[in-house]
């Protein structure tokens, strides 16, 4: 109760200091070259009151405090203390005071960090971001407010979704929401810089460690999500293609082409105009998620609240960003026309510039599938869905050529170059080709595709890994991320080509066997635990050489609320994932068991974090 | 200056997308599906609220006749909002309305229906919330629109005016 009230106050005080901010960051713009001090300690004190609101709601769940209606709704007594805690973020209202939280740290930080930058450009990145900040205020205070009580206070809470009591889930929005976050700190430190017309290489290398920043947690965050999916929502893929996820990957494709701009702005002080846009819309894309995620617009495993007030104030909000942002590009942006620098065909600049458009058709296909079944549901109210053939139809065949110019594009210079080892390049390709046509050999289906995919994907690794030995220390960020992604992408053809999978009924007992595998369903066994009871399935897997592999799945009920949840049992090795997984049938004394064998899976998350690992030696090279 | 119109139509492209999205979020009926769903009322065994006699959901349920089983509590908020709904829908003649009080302490209950009125027909307990899981609901409040023992429509959250509306329409 008490935790409540001053959680609330905390929230309106912050809000306060927001609008004293806003008085005197006017003040200081007209008349200083200094940077008030009091902007300073008001920055400091809306993050503290925040902070203090947000430890009000994660005490209240710890103590389970039900007369706050959102512990009410989304906790309850049984549930071990670490989802109490991860309970706090894991609904609508939490999240967006964990959103506030991160919004209000990273001015914090960028005001403390700045340097060599210009006072008005601090000053008007700070008015920009107070902008953004208010705007949550007003919508978590008026639309969802955290603190609502309930009275009488119930004994018992409704409790948590048991899909999101899960380990890595718990970890996943935080990380996400900083590098959601963090690109509102690129959005508007960038509609600041335009407006001062400093567009430069200076700003750019100054801007580049935020882009970073958020460049390495929105991938941890999307790779944590990823994770999660794979092994609790039991359907043993680990990407889907759902609205939810798109919305998440489509600000890291523009965030990564971001990335490669403010390279070539760095040094040659072109593609401003894409650097504003793509700040712009990484931010607007974000906030779009946010959108379509919460409004109910979309149905989804993530839709919390379904709530038309909240969709409209987020839509109002999004779109006078946009707006605002629109006509600060349109207005104060002047093209870099009047000194003209021509691309040369055969240079760095232009092949990340190749690159760049192939990302943004990534990325437009993307939005499309994600939004076009909302524009055909309104015009002409017809019900479609766009699943992963759409995805895969129109992405794959464009990442051969993409892949092949990430090959070739760090070798060449800035400006103009000629293609040195030409007969090393072309040898590679072909090592590859073959490579990939002998894995493929014995494969009936779509040899031809698959071989030139494949070959490409493998074009990149030999390329990089040549690098490593070559090349040392110069570019090692750049080479790992490329290295990774390659890995990635050979690691999921891979994935793709060779699973197999085994759908059976089984009683305990019983014993499946094909022609390389054996599946004994051995016993079953019950396990009490304080939020759920279940039921453990005891299998033996015996493959071709005779192996033997013990697997557990389960099937969880949950107390609050009574929901029952497969847990599939994942036997991870270096080469490949087994992943079984029961469901019980309804009235039937056997149970549906589905078995796969998911080679590469492990590359998949390694190849991820190495690819951010990639961002985060450039962000620590950099400031050494 | 060929970039001269540029600026506009951006403009025009995100108002057209706003309306949409506007639009959009007015017609989402994410959780109430449109199929009219029709199956038989599982059977279950339940007590009355005020006599605590047991009753089995056949004695409950007679043929060709319409009821609305809505589960409610009285530490359900919701419920409490659409409550005078209920006290309005109890004058049509064509609808019995059935209570089922879903984990409810009975003494707060009563004074629930103390305050606001009881439109219910007649209640039934369900304390454990089991039988509100054999009948397919989710949680509180949940109505189900039953003819000649067949559940035809089922209701998910807070009944409104147009939801009633559509009920009256339905047992006509």
């Amino acid at each position: 109760m008490i935790y409540s009230i001053i959680g609330n106050y905390s929230l309106i005080l912050g809000l306060i200091c927001g609008l004293i901010l806003f008085y005197l960051s006017f003040k200081n713009f007209k008349n200083s070259n200094l940077l008030d001090s009091k902007i300073l300690s008001f920055t400091f004190l809306q993050f503290f009151f925040v902070v203090i609101s947000f430890l009000c709601l994660v005490f209240s769940f710890i103590i389970s405090d039900f007369s706050n209606e959102t512990v009410f709704n989304n906790s309850h007594t049984t549930k071990p203390l670490f989802y109490k805690i991860s309970g706090t973020w894991g609904n609508h209202e939490g999240s967006l005071l964990l959103w506030l939280l991160v919004l209000t740290l990273f001015i914090l930080v960028f005001l403390l960090r700045t340097k060599n930058q210009q006072i008005k450009y601090q000053i008007l990145t700070l008015v920009f971001q107070q902008v953004i900040i208010i705007g949550f205020f007003v919508f978590l205070i008026k639309t969802s407010n955290p603190f609502n009580y309930l009275f009488p206070p119930p004994e018992e809470g409704l409790g948590l979704n048991p899909i999101l009591q899960d380990p890595a889930l718990a970890i996943h929005p935080p990380i996400l929401y900083l590098g959601y976050v963090g690109s509102s700190i690129i959005f508007s430190s960038v509609l600041a810089a335009t407006c001062l017309n400093m567009i430069t290489p200076s700003w750019a290398s100054h801007i580049k460690y935020w882009i970073l920043i958020s460049w390495i947690f929105l991938t941890l965050g999307i790779l944590l999500g990823s994770i999660w999916a794979y092994y609790e929502l039991g359907w043993g893929g680990f990407w889907f293609w759902d609205p939810v996820e798109n919305v998440s990957l489509m600000p890291w494709l523009a965030l990564t082409t971001l990335l490669h701009c403010i390279l070539v702005l760095e040094r040659k002080s072109i593609l401003t105009s894409w650097v504003i846009i793509l700040s712009i819309s990484t931010f607007t894309l974000s906030m779009c998620g946010t959108f379509l995620v919460r409004s109910g617009i979309l149905n989804s495993v993530h839709t919390f609240a379904n709530d038309p007030e909240r969709g409209l104030f987020i839509l109002i909000f999004l779109f006078a960003l946009i707006f605002l942002s629109l006509f600060i590009f349109f207005f104060f942006h002047k093209d870099e026309r009047n000194n003209p620098q021509s691309f040369f065909w055969l240079s760095k600049e232009s092949s990340i510039l190749i690159n760049n458009w192939f990302m943004m058709y990534f990325l437009s296909v993307i939005l499309i599938g994600t939004v076009y079944p909302i524009f055909l549901d309104v015009i002409s109210s017809e019900k479609i869905s766009v699943g992963p053939p759409f995805y895969h139809k129109l992405i794959i065949p464009f990442l051969v050529p993409f892949l092949i110019m990430m090959a070739i594009g760090p070798k060449l210079k800035w400006i103009k170059s000629q293609l040195e080892d030409k007969i090393y390049l072309i040898s590679i390709l072909f090592i590859s080709l073959l490579l990939a046509f002998l894995v493929l050999k014995n494969f009936d289906e779509n040899i031809l595709i698959n071989t030139i995919l494949i070959s490409s994907a493998l074009y990149l690794l030999l390329i990089t890994l040549r690098d490593f030995f070559t090349q040392k220390y110069k570019n090692i960020s750049q080479n790992i991320a490329h290295f990774g992604f390659s890995l990635l992408i050979l690691s999921i053809l891979f994935n793709n080509l060779f699973s197999s999978e085994i759908i059976t009924n089984l009683k305990v007992g019983e014993t499946f066997e094909s022609s390389k595998t054996k599946i004994v369903f051995e016993s079953i066994s019950q396990k009490k635990e304080k939020n759920y009871n279940s039921i453990v399935a005891n299998f033996r897997i015996q493959n071709a050489n005779g192996q033997n592999d013990k697997l557990s799945p389960e099937l969880r009920i949950y107390n609050q609320p009574v929901i029952a949840t497969s847990e599939a049992d994942i036997k991870t090795t270096i080469m490949s994932d087994k992943f079984i997984v029961i469901n019980l049938v309804q009235n039937q004394d056997f149970f549906n068991v589905r078995y796969q064998v998911k080679p590469f899976m492990l590359w998949i998350w390694l190849s991820v974090i190495l690819i951010s690992i990639g961002g985060l030696i450039s962000f620590l090279q950099r400031k050494i | 200056m060929k970039n001269f119109f540029l600026p506009y139509f951006v403009i025009l492209f995100f108002v057209i997308i706003f309306v949409i999205f506007y639009k959009g979020l007015q017609d989402t009926n994410v959780y109430t599906p449109d199929k009219i769903i029709q199956y038989e009322i599982p059977m279950f065994n339940t007590k009355e609220f005020y006599s605590g006699e047991n009753f089995s959901s056949s004695e409950i349920f007679e043929p060709e006749k319409t009821y609305l089983l809505n589960v409610w509590s009285s530490w359900c908020i919701p419920c409490r909002k659409e409550h005078h709904l209920l006290m309005g829908l109890k004058k049509e003649k064509n609808i019995n309305i059935i209570g089922l009080n879903y984990k409810d302490n009975k003494k707060n209950a009563k004074n629930f229906l103390k305050e606001l009125g009881n439109p219910y027909k007649k209640i039934f307990i369900d304390l454990e919330g089991t039988t509100a899981i054999e009948l397919g609901a989710y949680g509180v409040p949940e109505s189900f629109l039953i003819y000649n023992n067949k559940i035809i429509k089922k209701y998910i959250g807070p009944l409104n005016q147009k939801l009633i509306d559509e009920i009256k329409l339905l047992v006509e």
